[in-house]
């Protein structure tokens, strides 16, 4: 034990429980599915290798040489976008510690009052009051947190994400809060590459078939026709793309928002972030503050750690303690598991029925403002794409 | 509490409970913290310092995430260099996130750790919680 202390030090990524993959000792966090990841990178290079090989010179002797140099720095900024959204910290906020959640379970439990047994206990919903707009806190079963306002959990990588937008295959992350503007200039610089290359392989062809025809064109560069196929394809989805999220942008909107309706209008429930002006949202969402990273992936564990761990100030009360335990086990999607689950759990609490109302349900105030369509999360995320 | 802390009286630093001051949304997700009193520091605290910190505390927050002219400037240049900027720049949170660090150190100096509490910096709960440790050694106000 002395000697692994000794040789290595521990970093808090390591131990981060949710499901990300680190590279670069923590400086790199992803989702662990990185197939589509790859595949995107693989496109967008390759077609861009395509074109500086088969049109930019031909461009750049018979039209002008600007044509190469601003499509490279297009290219430059497309795959920094890229890999500024796919390696950054999304937002995540971390699990609460043992004791906190212990605190959160304790204030739940004097909420509800004591629960008659074999009754369920009302769902862990907290109200509170955003802008003169009632929105609802869930209480998140795996971090053992009350999510913030515009957070959500993602199953894909397990944690709870600030501002979740979505879980987005292509950049291999989730987009939220902190990198949600790098997703936004990766898919807008990527409809301009797009547009470009696509532009410049019909000038080209047209150019060179006005010199030695359209077939003879064709076969002396075979990229320019698989580039062509490549950028109509994709042309239509990222421009689309993008005009979505520009009009979810003008809104301040996310795309979970957008998707479960949360501020349809129905109910007279509105965005209560929005700041009822297009300019302002915009500059919110793409120049406001840049959020730092609240893991610190790279902060090293304190030694003390496991001794803190193992002393449950989990004394609070009978229930608690099989609810902790419970949402530790590792493979149960136990986010998903709705409240019905509890009340198995809950049936050692005592007898006596109490008032089991919220500590504030503030009855004359507007319609809850919150997602009640839970069409949760996990059916979300990927039709955002 | 009063379980509990039969239990940690066991271990070697003395705390007897943690107190959790909680996010207030009402002017949306800006980070804000609930000025609310909690009773458990009655005895250790005065209403007023209390406040006094949290809402520092708040204040500085406010600063950090503050929309305006400045906030936009740094977004639209960090943008223009492609966010390569941030790799040798601290952006304007960061800032203010070490001079929260330092006032709470300070306050900590001053006047928490003389009374038997200990402040632990928001950025290490994730931004939710102002966690307020209470420790045993002066055995007035733990039973409650």
């Amino acid at each position: 034990m002395s000697a692994v202390m000794i040789t290595r030090k521990v970093r808090k990524w390591e131990k981060l429980p949710g499901k990300n993959t680190f590279c670069c000792d923590g400086r790199v966090m992803m989702a662990r599915q990185k197939g589509v990841f790859y595949l995107t990178l693989f496109l967008i290079i390759g077609t861009c290798s395509l074109f500086f090989a088969f049109e930019c010179p031909y461009l750049a002797v018979n039209l002008s040489p600007a044509i190469p140099v601003f499509a490279a720095l297009l290219f430059l900024f497309v795959m920094a976008m890229l890999l500024r959204t796919s390696f950054s910290d999304p937002g995540v906020l971390p699990r609460a510690l043992p004791e906190e959640a212990t605190f959160i379970e304790m204030e739940i439990e004097a909420a509800n009052g004591n629960v008659p047994a074999g009754q369920r206990p009302p769902p862990r919903i907290r109200n509170v009051q955003i802008n003169n707009q009632i929105v609802k806190l869930k209480y998140c079963y795996t971090c053992k947190i009350f999510r913030p306002p515009r957070a959500s959990h993602c199953s894909i990588c397990d944690n709870c994400v600030d501002r979740f937008d979505h879980h987005c295959p292509w950049v291999g992350n989730c987009v939220g809060k902190r990198n949600y503007r790098y997703f936004y200039l990766f898919t807008l610089s990527l409809s301009l590459l797009t547009i470009y290359i696509f532009t410049f392989d019909i000038v080209h062809v047209v150019m060179r078939s006005v010199d030695s025809g359209f077939l003879n064109t064709l076969k002396e560069t075979p990229g320019t026709v698989l580039e062509v196929l490549v950028c109509f394809f994709t042309l239509w989805s990222v421009v689309g793309l993008t005009g979505f999220h520009t009009y979810l942008i003008s809104l301040n909107q996310t795309t979970n928002e957008d998707i479960k309706g949360s501020w349809s209008g129905k109910n007279r429930v509105q965005n209560p972030y929005s700041h009822k002006n297009i300019i302002k949202n915009c500059c919110e969402v793409l120049c406001g503050p840049a959020y730092p990273s609240v893991l610190d992936r790279r902060g090293l564990m304190q030694e003390d750690s496991p001794a803190s761990e193992t002393s449950p100030p989990s004394s609070s009360s009978m229930n608690s303690v099989p609810q902790t335990t419970k949402t530790t086990a590792p493979l149960i999607p136990n986010e998903h598991t709705p409240d019905d689950v509890k009340p198995s759990i809950a049936d050692s609490a005592e007898k006596t029925p109490s008032p089991k109302e919220e500590e504030s349900p503030a009855p004359k105030l507007p319609p809850l403002a919150s997602p009640e369509t839970d069409a949760e999360t996990s059916i979300i995320k990927d039709k955002a794409h | 509490m009063a379980e509990t802390h039969s239990l940690q009286d066991l271990q070697q630093p003395a705390v007897s409970s943690k107190v959790f001051i909680q996010r207030d949304y009402s002017s949306g997700t800006i980070c804000r913290f609930q000025t609310k009193f909690p009773s458990e520091l009655e005895s250790r605290i005065d209403k007023q310092q209390f406040e006094e910190t949290i809402q520092t505390l708040n204040n500085l927050y406010a600063e950090a995430e503050k929309l305006g002219g400045k906030s936009y400037l740094e977004g639209c240049l960090a943008c223009l260099t492609a966010y390569t900027i941030f790799l040798c720049m601290e952006t304007h949170y960061e800032k203010v996130l070490k001079k929260i660090a330092r006032y709470i150190k300070d306050q900590n100096e001053k006047t928490y750790a003389p009374r038997g509490l200990l402040l632990t910096d928001p950025i290490e709960r994730g931004l939710r919680v102002v966690e307020i440790t209470i420790f045993e050694d002066r055995s007035i106000g733990s039973g409650r």
